[in-house]
């Protein structure tokens, strides 16, 4: 693949990515557009260690590890909220506000 | 004492303070999966875990005194002493939190011992961030430290509030993190490194820095500014300290702020040296922060918003230092304001119940003259956040203005001045609610209680105050040498020397 489209396309993925962060209220869909951003940057350095070595390839191993770990913790979040709200969008989360 | 990172002897030494605490979480972890049941298990692990943090301080403190240094520059992690003296801080907060949550936790009912391990991991985590010297060790000390005090905020998930904290803050750190990370991909992909002392090599030979680089320059900032909460970043900081346990916003309030604050200066400043754009965005950060945090803070009446609206401020005034480049008060500065923050969030805890949101400035209402010692602690606290001579927060805004003239940040040093005044109408009502107005009844204040090791930590706090900022001469021997160790990379050549905490 050439670099060029993959940077483009990894730019797209992060930014489609941050636009759902923003723009979406449900937190679990909020929780995937997160992992849409960890994953556009694994397709950077993956498309980067074609020239610079492999170094990029191991960043992604290391990458998908923290997001793992992220993502077990985050579900455990999740669901601690779902107990107390019996819903998961941000809209129904206003006791901490000022 | 030089050591070779290409040995595993040397290498184990640069990171045995790493390798002690890591070592001693995991016997904390098994002693917690064995034993689990009772307040006594609870109490147990509290120590055992002081005790960890107490053996990391002296493993830490003997390669500060054997002027520890690695030969050879482009290691992973840095052996140098600004790394030293931001780990003495992190184990500080970590050992006056566990000492402050010994009786929170027993009663507001969290009994799981797993609190004081999650503790040690995100201590670690930011041990990791401040020594880090490659993109990628940072972005692993930074997932740790976030990963366990998200569990951490959420610990006490028995209240809607403190669950409604955890996935706040879990968003808004994983949303920086994927900020943070796309930048280590673009500045990796511009130079070729992720290593910071080659990153600053190959910036001072280039010239005019591509987009790919100031891309990646201008993301890593945002998710930085994220951690820091820096306004316009900040929005998630109120929230997040206002529903966690107050022990835990504590910990988050000092200690995982000045692990970002510490990556962020040892990135910018051996790193980007070379460059000059991050030193104006820095410069507008620092500005809007300290404007924003202040004046947001002026309409808190709850104490817990007040104090983080205040810990957001006070990430601006560091934001100062980093702008004028000035580490050794940075260091001064990181420490003053771990002692005083603390200090405040530990009387909070005592004053209130199920997380202390509902705790306002009228609450204290005449707490001087029922309980003078806490009132009195508050009242040093509230000083020298305010920034009151004899106070170490004093010594330390006086050292970041010097800092900032000595740097021609003319305007940046007014600012300061200016928001400090400011910060006088939020932190003296609280005082003088404690002692010039009455109580609104005679039992307002009886369940008021520490806990013995509480009043230990407070007391030390105060002491720590009052001390540094009456003698500080000492710690600024200590922090000039310890930032002297930060600096671009074409300087780095040169062996240590200076203040050492054995001489």
């Amino acid at each position: 693949m050439l670099l060029g489209p993959a940077l483009a396309i990894s730019a797209v993925l992060f930014t489609l990515g941050v636009a759902g962060v923003l723009l979406r209220r449900n937190v679990i869909v909020i929780f995937i557009c997160v992992e849409l951003m960890l994953n556009a940057v694994n397709l950077t350095f993956v498309a980067l260690s074609q020239h610079l070595g492999v170094g990029g390839q191991v960043f992604v191993f290391f990458v998908m590890a923290v997001a793992a770990a992220e993502a077990a913790v985050g579900l455990a979040i999740i669901l601690a909220v779902y107990r107390h709200q019996r819903s998961v969008d941000l809209q129904n989360m206003r006791l901490l506000k000022g | 004492m030089s050591l070779d990172p290409t040995r595993y002897g040397d290498l184990a030494l640069i990171l045995l303070p790493e390798l002690v605490l890591t070592g001693w979480a995991l016997i904390v972890l098994l002693f917690v999966a064995w034993r689990h049941e009772t307040a006594r298990d609870l109490r147990i692990t509290g120590w055992l875990t002081f005790a960890g943090f107490v053996a990391t301080a002296g493993a830490v403190w003997w390669l500060w005194w054997r002027v520890a240094h690695a030969a050879g520059l482009a290691g992973m992690i840095a052996v140098d002493d600004f790394r030293w003296a931001c780990d003495w801080i992190f184990l500080g907060a970590a050992a006056l939190t566990v000492l402050l949550s010994f009786r929170y936790l027993e009663r507001e009912q969290l009994l799981a011992p797993e609190y004081y391990v999650l503790l040690i991991f995100a201590t670690l985590g930011m041990m990791i961030m401040a020594g880090g010297a490659d993109l990628m060790v940072i972005f692993l000390g930074l997932e740790l430290m976030s990963i366990a005090v998200y569990v951490l905020a959420g610990f006490d998930r028995r209240r809607a509030r403190s669950a409604e904290a955890a996935i706040k803050y879990f968003l808004l750190g994983a949303f920086a993190s994927g900020f943070l990370l796309y930048g280590i991909a673009l500045v990796y992909g511009a130079t070729g490194t992720t290593n910071i002392v080659l990153i600053g090599v190959q910036l001072g030979f280039a010239g005019r820095p591509g987009v790919m680089l100031l891309a990646g320059l201008a993301l890593l900032l945002v998710g930085f500014a994220f951690k820091v909460a820096a306004v316009p970043f900040h929005a998630w900081a109120p929230d997040v300290y206002d529903g966690a346990p107050t022990p835990v916003t504590a910990f988050m309030a000092t200690g995982v702020k000045a692990a970002a604050f510490a990556a962020l200066f040892r990135v910018l400043l051996e790193g980007f040296a070379p460059l000059d754009v991050w030193r104006h965005i820095v410069w507008w950060l620092a500005l809007v922060t300290m404007i924003g945090g202040n004046l947001l803070a002026l309409g808190q009446r709850s104490v817990k918003r007040m104090l983080a609206y205040s810990s957001v401020a006070h990430a601006g005034y560091l934001l100062v230092a980093v702008a004028a480049e000035g580490t050794a008060a940075f260091l001064v500065y990181l420490a003053a304001y771990t002692l005083m923050t603390l200090g405040a969030f530990a009387v909070l805890a005592a004053k209130g119940r199920e997380g202390e949101s509902e705790v306002t400035i009228d609450d204290l209402s005449g707490l001087g003259g029922q309980r003078p010692w806490l009132a009195f602690a508050m009242a040093v606290c509230m000083l020298s956040l305010l920034g009151f001579p004899a106070t170490a927060g004093f010594i330390g805004k006086w050292y970041i203005l010097l800092a900032a003239t000595q740097a021609g940040e003319n305007l940046l040093a007014a600012a300061l001045v200016v928001t400090s005044v400011v910060s006088a109408g939020y932190y003296l009502p609280v005082i003088m609610a404690m002692y010039m107005k009455p109580e609104s009844s005679e039992a307002a204040h009886v369940d008021v209680r520490l806990g013995r090791t509480a009043a230990v930590a407070v007391a030390l706090m105060t002491a720590g105050i009052l001390i540094l900022g009456v003698w500080p001469n000492r710690l600024f021997d200590l922090a000039r040498t310890a930032g002297d160790s930060v600096r671009p990379a074409n300087t780095l050549s040169a062996p240590p020397s200076g203040a050492r905490p054995g001489n």
